[in-house]
């Protein structure tokens, strides 16, 4: 049976506690639910170290942490409180080694959910990171996906943000890029929009229209390989950054990034501009696979 | 008594001839960004080093009023000469200018310019660490919310830290009265840690380090900041001077002790600015 990603944080929190000797850092860890059963349940002795409910005196408490070596992981059960989590660790922990040569790694998990959960806690708010120097920023959606970005952390000495997504925990899956030599569209999905932009490729495809789909696992640094940009200058239409956070930030930015590189047009998609609402009628979501597929109809309708 | 006295007098010595001459500096326009000096203050680190230097080497979180900080606990002031004048040598790689620097040497960390992070995060390093911690903050920083739940997280984890509030009354010019109602002696009485309103007076202060790392200590000490907020110049020349008060208490052997540590100074700085 295969590990889905839930199993798979829990292993490496079990691994990284139990074996590395460092520590959790968070709020109500040791909750019923054990932050959606990604957590081992271990207490402060065990370096679970369950903080206080002063989210910005907690990103100072984990940067201080982070100045003794121990590489800690720090969870942040909903994006949206990274508001009031991150001053500290974009002001201090990303901008240690650069100012005083003294690295302070931490291993941020920063968890999105949405869908009936109002204006401040939803979604995926890695674009407040993106925009300060110092942070390199993963959005992992598969177990293996997420083994690397861990590897990738222990290996290294800066501050790792780990944009999750609820939505993910229960998946087993791993998604390969699907590249086609001349296609009509390419998608650029990021966080929990690479599960829609699959439906809505297979989607597509059925209807006739030949759709690449290359998966951003990272965001910061955000490299743009030699084959993507092949793909989507062979493309009719250009490209579309998918994202669960706001469009004005990470998808944007890649979205213009990718434009310069390329002589093709790369619009995006992402949270509306407005702010979320607890019913669903006044919700605001990240785009699903009716949302790519309108788009991409209209767009195929505009221009002929 | 006296011998200690003495001895604080020589760690204050440096403090105020380092800040007279960055003054100096200043007005010529040799640094050109905000510097924040710490003469009239420097009687609090240099007491508390002297005292605690003989029993641990603990660790140091500053303030961004913090050169009298950094040369009390033994910091290089070559390194700040040239951390001032923004060289590759300086104690910060030039990249901290006055609020920002630092001391691997020393345990002393820097502070990144955001007013009171520095608590929060000595904090979580105590807590990681258990080593023993001082964290100086001002009165004003000291109003920062997530200082206030440092203060309760130190306490309910019992940890081996030193809060230190340089209390100068001022937010810029803006008097403590104006801007609260509360004492922060009182706020950390209320969180159960022993806390001490005290002057900085190196007798008064010993006293209150006692068992200083054995438990969360915080002392509220009142001092009087000789210089403006930031840069060179005068709030007031009409106030009680802690340094000048301790060099005419203790006679011809301090200022001979001040009169030597102002040519050492000096000299200093020329050799500095003669390398350019």
């Amino acid at each position: 049976m295969a590990t889905t990603v839930r199993e798979r944080i829990k292993k490496i929190t079990y691994n990284h506690l139990v074996n590395l000797n460092s520590k959790c850092f968070g709020q109500c860890l040791t909750a019923v639910g054990w932050v959606g059963g990604t957590l081992p349940e271990l207490y402060e002795e065990n370096g679970m170290i369950e903080l206080t409910t002063a989210d910005v005196a907690n990103g100072g408490f984990v940067v201080g942490a982070a100045l003794s070596g121990i590489k800690p992981i720090y969870v942040v059960r909903y994006q949206g409180f990274q508001w009031y989590n991150a001053p500290m660790i974009i002001n201090y922990a990303s901008k240690s080694k650069e100012i005083w040569g003294i690295s302070c790694p931490i291993f941020i998990r920063s968890i999105a959910m949405e869908g009936g959960i109002g204006p401040v806690a939803g979604s995926s708010h890695h674009s407040i990171y993106q925009r300060m120097p110092g942070t390199k920023i993963l959005s992992p959606m598969t177990p293996n996906e997420y083994q690397f970005a861990y590897d990738d952390f222990i290996m290294n000495d800066d501050v790792y943000y780990i944009s999750e997504h609820r939505l993910s925990y229960d998946s087993d899956i791993e998604f390969n890029d699907i590249i086609h030599k001349n296609s009509d569209f390419v998608l650029f999905p990021i966080s929990v929009t690479r599960f829609e932009a699959e439906k809505a490729r297979l989607i597509l495809q059925e209807r006739g229209l030949s759709v690449s789909i290359i998966h951003q696992l990272w965001i910061k640094p955000f490299t743009f390989k030699k084959e993507w940009l092949h793909c989507l200058e062979n493309s009719k239409y250009g490209g579309l950054v998918l994202d669960d956070d706001y469009e004005q930030g990470v998808a944007s930015s890649i979205a213009q990034r990718i434009m310069i590189q390329s002589n093709k047009k790369v619009y995006t998609l992402g949270l509306q501009h407005r702010t979320a609402g607890f019913h669903n009628k006044v919700d605001n979501l990240p785009p699903d696979s009716e949302d790519i597929i309108g788009f991409i109809e209209k767009l195929l309708e505009d221009n002929g | 008594m006296s011998k200690f006295r003495l001895n604080v007098f020589n760690k204050a010595s440096i403090c105020r001839n380092f800040e007279e001459q960055t003054f100096k500096k200043i007005t010529q326009k040799v640094i050109q960004f905000p510097v924040y000096l710490s003469a009239g203050q420097e009687y609090i680190p240099a007491t508390i080093a002297t005292v605690i230097e003989k029993k641990v080497m603990p660790y140091i979180f500053i303030q961004h009023r913090g050169h009298s900080t950094y040369l009390s606990f033994n910091g290089d002031p070559i390194k700040l000469i040239d951390e001032l004048l923004g060289r590759g040598s300086g104690c910060a790689k030039g990249m901290g200018g006055s609020a920002s620097i630092q001391s691997k040497e020393n345990n002393i960390f820097g502070h990144d310019g955001m007013m009171g992070s520095q608590v929060p995060i000595a904090v979580g390093y105590c807590y990681s660490t258990k080593n023993p911690t001082i964290v100086f903050v001002g009165d004003s920083a000291a109003e920062e919310d997530y200082v206030l739940s440092s203060i309760g997280w130190a306490v309910t984890k019992n940890l081996p830290i030193l809060f230190i509030v340089e209390d100068n009354n001022l937010s810029i010019l803006t008097e403590k009265i104006v801007r609260r109602s509360w004492d922060m002696h009182e706020v950390s009485n209320g969180f159960g840690m022993l806390s001490h309103n005290i002057s900085d007076d190196p007798k008064e202060i010993k006293v209150c380090l006692d068992s200083v790392f054995t438990r969360p200590i915080l002392l509220n000490i009142n001092t009087i900041r000789k210089y403006w907020h930031a840069g060179a110049g005068i709030d007031n020349e009409d106030v009680f001077d802690r340094y000048l008060d301790e060099m005419n208490k203790l006679g011809p052997i301090a200022e001979e002790i001040h009169e030597k540590t102002k040519i050492y100074i000096k000299n200093l700085w020329r050799q500095q600015l003669e390398k350019e």
